[in-house]
């Protein structure tokens, strides 16, 4: 047997990452012992990710972990393997002894994987035998965080391995006053909000995500300038980068204060202001030419629409039935308007050049 | 400060008849949506559902029904694009 760092023959070894400081027995073999401070790796990590940055392979090993001295009585908590939510998680438990039973929902947060089905029912009944929970130990109750609920049938997760769902809180902050009321969730701990500092994290992927049809965009009005009919430049830049910025920052930022219920309204009424002001700063009507600003009232509001559209899949409290509804209405009007402003636009460029 | 969607257009029901009041849809949905009244469930806010599925998914007797579904706009012009059922696909990367 060579001296690493492995259990016994049938036990899988300990993952070896920064969280990892050491192990934990159990009745079946060592068990990983997590921190929960946070490094500086780990808060650059987070940092990153929520800017796009490989989001997608940002997990942690499933299995079960210990935190603190668990015993065969010490509650288990159940969690995702992307790795912002098990970081999440663990810096709200200092202090406390306890399981985490790390799911397998392929680098996804509790609640989209909920949603998908990968933190579903299936996975954890498969996750508790996996790693042999029932002799780790005595007792049979499962917290589960309470998004996990739209995957996970708490009857059913009964009748297939005997362990008993409990939903905790939605937040891991609430989790010691949980435990400490006798698992018990206050109203407040059962409700989702959407408050600015969520809405503002949201922000920068999107913002990423845009980037790339902008500069597409951007690339094809340098071939029309390159084939001489198009003089497009600095209005076009600010304008349509902002417009972006407008619908998928600033619209998702101030949500609730602007009037309108669909998404993409608040980001049209947005986007009408930002062409006003790029119209007004550009010289107004006059040093704009009517028909470019004509253009711009038609092509700065769909973009900003659209985008803002997207953030309904970031929100906390759309349903799809609605943002069904409202991209039936909306996608339309902003398809129709978009090809009459581009088609403005391009006449005016051509009317400018020849005259 | 509560936010609010458009009205009147979610698919939740509840069948009171098949309720036996346990609680579980309370529990578990993020907006309040039920409370209990008189021994069964009852639906009190309808427009706060998001149709996440979580009440409906922990209901042993089958009461409740919603269509659930991803709310991203993205995955239903994906859908609509590719005439199938909207849906995210994390897993490869695109945009979720």
């Amino acid at each position: 047997m060579s001296g690493e760092n492995t259990a016994c023959c049938c036990a899988p070894a300990i993952p070896e990452a920064p969280y990892i400081i050491g192990s934990t027995v159990t009745a079946v073999g060592t068990v990983p012992a997590v921190k929960t401070e946070l490094s500086a790796k780990d808060i650059l990590g987070a940092f990153r990710v929520r800017w796009g940055i490989g989001r997608m392979n940002y997990k942690v090993e499933p299995g079960i972990y210990s935190i603190g001295t668990p015993d065969e009585n010490s509650p288990v908590l159940v969690t995702a393997n992307y790795k912002l939510t098990f970081d999440s998680l663990r810096k709200e438990l200092t202090g406390l002894n306890l399981w985490i039973l790390v799911l397998n929902t392929k680098g996804v947060n509790v609640w989209c994987a909920a949603g998908k089905g990968t933190f579903g029912t299936k996975e954890l009944v498969f996750r508790i035998k996996a790693v042999k929970l029932g002799e780790i130990v005595k007792h049979r109750t499962l917290i589960l965080p309470q998004l996990g609920a739209t995957g996970v049938a708490a009857h059913a997760v009964s009748k297939l391995c005997g362990f008993h769902v409990v939903y905790g809180p939605v937040r891991a902050s609430d989790i010691k006053e949980f435990l400490d009321a006798g698992m018990k969730a206050t109203p407040e701990m059962r409700e989702v909000k959407f408050t600015i500092k969520d809405r503002v994290v949201l922000t920068p992927v999107d913002l990423v995500y845009w980037m790339k049809p902008l500069v597409l965009f951007f690339g094809a009005l340098f071939v029309l300038n390159a084939i001489g009919i198009g003089r497009f430049g600095l209005p076009e830049l600010i304008g349509f980068l902002g417009t972006v910025i407008t619908g998928c920052v600033i619209t998702p930022i101030l949500l609730p204060w602007i009037p309108g219920r669909a998404f993409s309204l608040k980001g049209a009424l947005l986007g009408v202001i930002w062409a006003a002001a790029c119209i007004f700063f550009g010289g107004g009507f006059a040093g704009f030419g009517v028909l470019k600003a004509i253009a711009f009232i038609l092509l700065l509001p769909s973009v900003s629409a659209y985008t803002a559209m997207n953030f309904t899949g970031s929100s906390t409290y759309t349903s799809p039935t609605g943002v069904n509804k409202e991209m039936h209405i909306a996608i339309p009007m902003i398809l129709g308007a978009s090809l009459l402003g581009m088609i403005a636009l391009i006449v005016d460029s051509i009317i400018k050049i020849f005259s | 400060m509560k936010h609010q969607y458009l009205k009147n257009v979610v698919t939740l029901k509840l069948d009171s008849e098949e309720c036996v009041g346990c609680g579980m849809c309370v529990t578990v949905c993020p907006h309040h949506v039920f409370e209990l009244a008189d021994g069964k469930a009852r639906i009190a806010n309808l427009n706060s559902c998001m149709e996440c599925g979580a009440c409906s998914k922990n209901c042993a007797f089958s009461a409740i029904s919603v269509k659930p579904g991803v709310g991203c706009a993205a995955a239903i012009i994906k859908g609509l694009l590719t005439g199938s059922e909207p849906s995210c696909d994390c897993s490869s990367g695109e945009y979720c």
